[in-house]
C-alpha cells in the first residue's frame, strides 16, 4: 500500500507555505512538491516593505527562507518534484510527478503566476540579451547602462527604483496620462523623487531592437502616433503575470485566463481539492493575501477530511443506516428531530444527522434540494428517501 | 562544476576540444540557484562534456562579450565555438536535450 498524505500542496510560495504551517502544526501529514527553489515569486524581489511586521531590511528570499523553516519546525515535509497530472474525483487523489506518484485526501494547489510577456517584435529573441522580467537576476548586468521598464504597477515602479541603483537611467514607458501610475501613492512618490528615473507618457513599446544584444527600443506615444527610438541596453518587462495552470486544464474549472475559481473557503469546483495565492482568481496578490488564502485552505481542508472519513465510517461503510439531512436554522426541522430520533431508536436504526447549514458539500452530492430529508442507505447505497414534513406514516415502512 | 572566469576562461573553454557547457549564473538570482544543484546532477551523467559555471557579478564584462544579458543562461561550446544556447525560461530537460544535440 502506498504512502497516503493528509494533505499535498503543490509549489511553495507564500500560499503553499502558509498552508504547510498550519496543516503540519494540526499534526497533518503533510508533503510539499516544489519544482524549483522555495520562495515562489516572492523570493525573486529584493524590497519586501508591505508583509506585515518586516519593514526594515528584510528581503524577499529571506522571508520566504523563514516560512520554509517555520513549516519545517512544524514537520511538513518537501520534495523537489513537478506536478505534471492529477487524478481527483475520489476521496483519495493521486499527484502524479515527472519522478512518480503521490497520494493524499486533500490536495492544495498553490502554483502561482509567472511573468506575461508584453508580445511585440524582438522580445522572444531578446530574452536574456537584455530583455528580462526579473531585475534581481539581471540588474547587475546593466551597471551604467541605460534600462528601458515596461509597466507602471507596483511591481514595476518598485523594480525601477531597485535598477536605479545599478543603471545609468531608468525609462519607464506609461501607457498613461502624465502623472498618472497604477502603483500606490507611497511607491509613485518615490519614483517620482528619483532623479535617474524618467517617465515616458502616454507610451507603448512597440518593438525591441539588436543584434545579439538590446540596442534600442521603439516607443508609439499614444496622442501623437510619433515613433520614437530610443537607446537602451536593458528592458524590464512588469505588465502582470499569467497563472501556471495548464497543468490543470480539464482537471479543475478555470476562468477565460486560466485563473481558478473559488469559494470564500478556496474550494475548488473539485471536492476536496483548494488553490491559494497568485493562482487564483482574486482581488489583491501578494504575500501577505497568499498566506491568508493558505491558512483557510489547510484548515477547511483539515475540515473537510474528517468529515469525509466521519461519513465513511458513520455511513457508508455500514450495512444500514438512516441519514438526517437538517439545520438548526429552520423550526420545520427541529420539529421533526425528535420523531425521527424516537423512529430510529424504536427500530434499532442507526442514525446519522447532518447540518448543511455546516456542510454543503454532502448533500449537494446527494442532491438534497429540501430540508429536512431523510435517507436510507444499505452498504453505502441509497435504498430510498423521505422528504419533509417527516411524518409517522411516511417513515413506518422504512424503520 | 569548474569554476571560470576571466583569467581561465579563453584556455577552459575558448580553447578547449569537444564539448564545454558554461552556465552562466550569480548568487542574486534565484532561478539561478535553484538549477546548480541539477546541473550538478547532470555533469555525473554526461562524462564526455565538461561543466563549468561562471559567476557573472565577478565577470561581467566577460559575459557581456558572450553576449550573455540575462540570466540563468547555458552556453553550449564545441571546439570553443558558441553553438547551444539557453536562457531564461528553461528547464534541465531541456539542457540534457540540447547536449544530446550536440552529440553528447
Amino acid at each position: 500500500m502506498a504512502e497516503v498524505y493528509d494533505i499535498i500542496i503543490i509549489g511553495a510560495g507564500p500560499g503553499g507555505l502558509a498552508a504547510g504551517i498550519y496543516a503540519s502544526r494540526s499534526k497533518l501529514k503533510t508533503l510539499v512538491i516544489e519544482k524549483g527553489r522555495v520562495g515562489g515569486q516572492a523570493a525573486t524581489t529584493e524590497e519586501m516593505e508591505n508583509y506585515p511586521g518586516y519593514f526594515s531590511g528584510t528581503t524577499g528570499p529571506e522571508l520566504m527562507e523563514k516560512m520554509h523553516q517555520h513549516a519545517q519546525h512544524f514537520g511538513c515535509q518537501f520534495v523537489k518534484d513537478e506536478v505534471v497530472d492529477l487524478e481527483l474525483g475520489e476521496f483519495q487523489k493521486t499527484v502524479i510527478t515527472k519522478k512518480g506518484r503521490y497520494h493524499a485526501k486533500a490536495v492544495i494547489i498553490g502554483s502561482g503566476a509567472q511573468p506575461r510577456p508584453l508580445g511585440v517584435m524582438g522580445e522572444q529573441e531578446l530574452k536574456g540579451k537584455g530583455v528580462s522580467y526579473c531585475a534581481t537576476c539581471d540588474a547587475d548586468f546593466f551597471e551604467d547602462l541605460d534600462v528601458v521598464v515596461v509597466g507602471n504597477g507596483d511591481a514595476a515602479i518598485e523594480e525601477a527604483i531597485y535598477l536605479t541603483r545599478f543603471a545609468a537611467k531608468v525609462s519607464i514607458i506609461v501607457i498613461h496620462d502624465e502623472g498618472i501610475l497604477d502603483a500606490t501613492k507611497v511607491i509613485q512618490e518615490r519614483a517620482l523623487a528619483n532623479d535617474k528615473i524618467e517617465f515616458v507618457w502616454n507610451s507603448v513599446l512597440e518593438e525591441i531592437k539588436g543584434d545579439g544584444l538590446v540596442e534600442s527600443v521603439l516607443v508609439k506615444n499614444l496622442k501623437t502616433g510619433e515613433v520614437t527610438d530610443l537607446e537602451a541596453n536593458g528592458v524590464f518587462i512588469f505588465v502582470g503575470t499569467v497563472p501556471r495552470t495548464q497543468f490543470l486544464q480539464g482537471k479543475v474549472d478555470l476562468d477565460e485566463r486560466g485563473y481558478i475559481p473559488t469559494s470564500q473557503l478556496m474550494e475548488t469546483s473539485q471536492d476536496g481539492v483548494y488553490a491559494v495565492g497568485d493562482v487564483r482568481q482574486k482581488y489583491l496578490r501578494q504575500v501577505v493575501t497568499a498566506a491568508s488564502d493558505g491558512a483557510i485552505a489547510a484548515v477547511a481542508a483539515e475540515k473537510f477530511i474528517h468529515e469525509e472519513e466521519n461519513f465513511q465510517t458513520e455511513v457508508l461503510q455500514k450495512e444500514k443506516v438512516a441519514v438526517m439531512f437538517w439545520t438548526p436554522m429552520e423550526q420545520a426541522c427541529l420539529d421533526q428531530v425528535p420523531l425521527v430520533e424516537e423512529m430510529a431508536a424504536a427500530g434499532k436504526l442507526d442514525l446519522v444527522k447532518i447540518d448543511t447549514y455546516r456542510n454543503q458539500r454532502i448533500a449537494r452530492r446527494y442532491n438534497i434540494e429540501q430540508l429536512p430529508t431523510l435517507l436510507f442507505l444499505e452498504d453505502g447505497a441509497e435504498t430510498g428517501r423521505e422528504t419533509g414534513p417527516l411524518t409517522r406514516e411516511k417513515l413506518q415502512s422504512h424503520f | 562544476m569548474l569554476e571560470v572566469n576571466k583569467e581561465n576562461f579563453e584556455q577552459e573553454v575558448l580553447n578547449q576540444k569537444g564539448l564545454v557547457l558554461v552556465d552562466y549564473w550569480s548568487p542574486k538570482c534565484e532561478p539561478c540557484m535553484e538549477l546548480l544543484p541539477s546541473m550538478e546532477e547532470l555533469e555525473a551523467k554526461f562524462e564526455s562534456v565538461k561543466f563549468c559555471k561562471l559567476d557573472i557579478l565577478k565577470n561581467r564584462r566577460l559575459a557581456i562579450g558572450q553576449k550573455v544579458m540575462g540570466l540563468p543562461t547555458i552556453l553550449i561550446y564545441l571546439d570553443g565555438e558558441k553553438k547551444g544556447e539557453l536562457s531564461k525560461d528553461f528547464s534541465i530537460e531541456d539542457v540534457e536535450q540540447k547536449l544530446r544535440e550536440l552529440g553528447a
